[in-house]
């Protein structure tokens, strides 16, 4: 088996890993300090849940991440399906191991595969290791008493969707691309991207609570978010809409937008860029970055709040379907 | 799947594969930081950083060509980086005029600019994060990141993880070539399988296999473990102290790297 036919899923373009070069050494250091911070908390706290167990625990789980992600399966037009692993590794073993499992995952890609780079390492880790597993875990905890799988596929699909709109402001605080521009198509691109993660992790989910349902019991549904949780995920949550102000706070608008306001390509560029949210000016809003930045977290609650609404629909669903008698239990490919 | 198929080019002995790993990591991150503090169209201080580079890859005696080659790995980014050619005001240079409206797209001076110093900062960090790993072995880069203060857990979780990658990727490899032998693939051109649904639901499953059989893998690793003596504690070997032999050249590049910086701010 040569090395280089396994090593090819790895190295198709991974628009997260975000390469040394790309971000300001102000931004790259300061993300360094707050993922610094959560790793060293989530080393004691995981450190206290699985004491001895813990290094080969994680250390196998994280190349169990590190493997997974090879797996991808083909969606329409040539593209396929990939897979992140942040939702699922906070859906099976907590926020806190799942951050310590992406950061020995995106570390190692870093150091050895140069997938990602050194100083843009703690930005890295931010969002694919700390956005993926807070919204992941809080997702699936807020949802799965409604419907497991439709919470899991929420889960894996708002963390990659999540993880890249954080990305994104990062680069564009950074000065390597414009906001609208790079948010737009990461935003895009990563909601394609995060049906195929939300499937595989709905999947994953799927296999082990029918393989393990003790462990399922215990370590999932059974899970109280304790209050360390609660209060990291608003710290993340207030980091991130941060981020978002510091946009705001700029009395100039986006680099791109003066451009096209000096040359009148305004009138143009309201085109298909902007119908994400078809003027999305709030009233009293005159900054056109800050109405993006409101756009996004309100298209984020609103679908978070129609996910909610299938979630329950299902469940009601499922009940009814739980009081008929069962016709079959066949799984569709036992069926071929 | 063999574990040395990653190490295959550290073998070789050479002034910077002595080094004390701790000095290389802080050497080569200091290299990267250079390159991110490098202000915009400094081209003489970015051609003192490649010369700064090159002349430790040829001390190293690594091959020059596979590392520039690799160095590639990071170019498909730029793409997100192609906004700054329009976005940064200055002066226009080239006009493009959009199709079907009477707009036009300008790319100026100085988005030309930020776009090359981004293009030369990524591939000099890159170059040079290579030439860390392709000259340090994996269990130095462990002992360096346990030298620099990294956690002795989270470090013991990266050397496992480095140890069941291969494990792991075997498992996954016959995962897929079980799921090939059960597929019968159509006629070329043909569509295979079922809907995305259901595709979906065979690498879910795959996946959380997989999960499954790590879960008691890793169960079966701490039996063994405990059954030899571990007790939690990870022990590593003692940090040897540092001489001023070890200290003497990457001393001298970080004044060098000082150095390029105070010149780039003064040209």
């Amino acid at each position: 088996m040569l090395f280089s036919e396994f090593q090819a899923p790895f190295a198709a373009p991974e628009a997260m890993h975000i390469p040394d070069g790309f971000l300001s050494a102000p931004v790259a250091i300061a993300m360094w300090i707050i993922t610094g911070v959560f790793v060293v908390l989530a080393v004691r706290r995981a450190s206290r849940e699985f004491d001895e167990r813990m290094v080969p625990l994680m250390g196998v789980l994280a190349a169990f991440i590190f493997a997974a992600q090879a797996f991808n399966f083909p969606v329409a037009g040539g593209t396929s399906g990939h897979f992140l692993g942040g939702a699922l590794a906070a859906i099976l073993l907590g926020p806190w191991a799942g951050l310590l499992i992406m950061t020995a995952v995106i570390g190692l890609q870093a150091l050895v595969f140069q997938d990602g780079g050194l100083l843009a390492m703690g930005a890295n880790i931010f969002t694919m290791g700390i956005v993926t597993v807070w919204v992941g875990y809080f997702v699936y905890q807020g949802l799965t008493r409604f419907n497991r799988y439709v919470a899991a596929f929420l889960a894996g699909w708002l963390s990659v969707f999540m993880a890249s709109v954080v990305a994104s402001f990062l680069l564009a605080l950074s000065g390597t691309a414009s906001l609208s521009v790079v948010l737009a198509a990461m935003a895009t691109v990563h909601a394609f991207i995060g049906v195929g993660e939300g499937l595989i992790t709905a999947g994953a989910v799927a296999l082990v609570a029918a393989a393990l349902p003790e462990m399922f019991g215990r370590q999932v549904s059974g899970r109280r978010t304790d209050r360390g949780t609660f209060i990291a995920g608003g710290v993340i949550l207030a980091l991130v809409v941060g981020v978002m102000a510091v946009f705001f706070a700029s009395p100039s608008p986006d680099g791109l937008e003066r451009v096209a306001e000096d040359k009148g390509f305004l009138s143009a560029a309201q085109g298909p860029l902007y119908q994400l949210a078809p003027d999305y000016v709030a009233p009293g809003v005159s900054n056109e970055t800050l109405a993006a930045v409101l756009a996004v977290v309100l298209g984020t609650l609103l679908l978070f709040a129609v996910g909610y609404g299938i979630a329950r629909a299902l469940q009601r669903r499922s009940r009814r379907l739980a009081e008929a008698p069962v016709v079959s239990t066949e799984s569709p490919q036992q069926a071929r | 799947m063999h574990i040395h198929v990653l190490d295959q080019y550290r073998h070789a002995d050479s002034p910077v594969h002595r080094l004390d790993p701790r000095v290389k990591l802080v050497a080569a991150l200091a290299f990267i930081l250079a390159c991110a503090l490098t202000p915009d169209g400094a081209w003489p201080a970015f051609a003192a950083l490649a010369m700064l580079w090159l002349a430790v890859t040829l001390m190293a005696d690594v091959s020059l060509s596979l590392l520039l080659r690799r160095g590639l790995i990071a170019l498909p980014f730029l793409l997100a980086a192609v906004t700054v050619l329009f976005s940064i005001p200055g002066n226009a240079l080239i006009t493009i005029p959009l199709p079907f409206t009477s707009h036009t797209l300008v790319i100026t001076d100085n988005g030309v600019i930020r776009f090359f110093t981004i293009m030369l900062k990524s591939w000099l960090s890159v170059l040079m994060a290579l030439l860390l790993s392709a000259t340090t072995t994996f269990p130095d880069i462990m002992r360096g990141l346990r030298g620099i203060g990294i956690p002795s857990v989270l470090v013991g979780v990266l050397a496992f993880m480095y140890r069941y990658i291969f494990v792991l990727a075997d498992e996954v490899l016959r995962l897929m070539r079980a799921r090939e032998a059960r597929m019968a693939a159509g006629p070329p051109g043909q569509k295979s399988g079922g809907s995305i649904l259901w595709r979906a639901r065979i690498v879910g499953g795959m996946v959380g296999s997989l999960f499954v059989r790590s879960l008691d893998r890793s169960d079966r690793v701490y039996n063994a473990m405990v059954s030899r003596g571990y007790t939690g504690e990870i022990i590593w070997p003692d940090k040897p102290a540092l001489h001023f032999s070890d200290m003497a050249w990457p001393i001298a590049f970080v004044v060098v790297l000082v150095v390029i910086e105070l010149w780039a701010r003064l040209l």
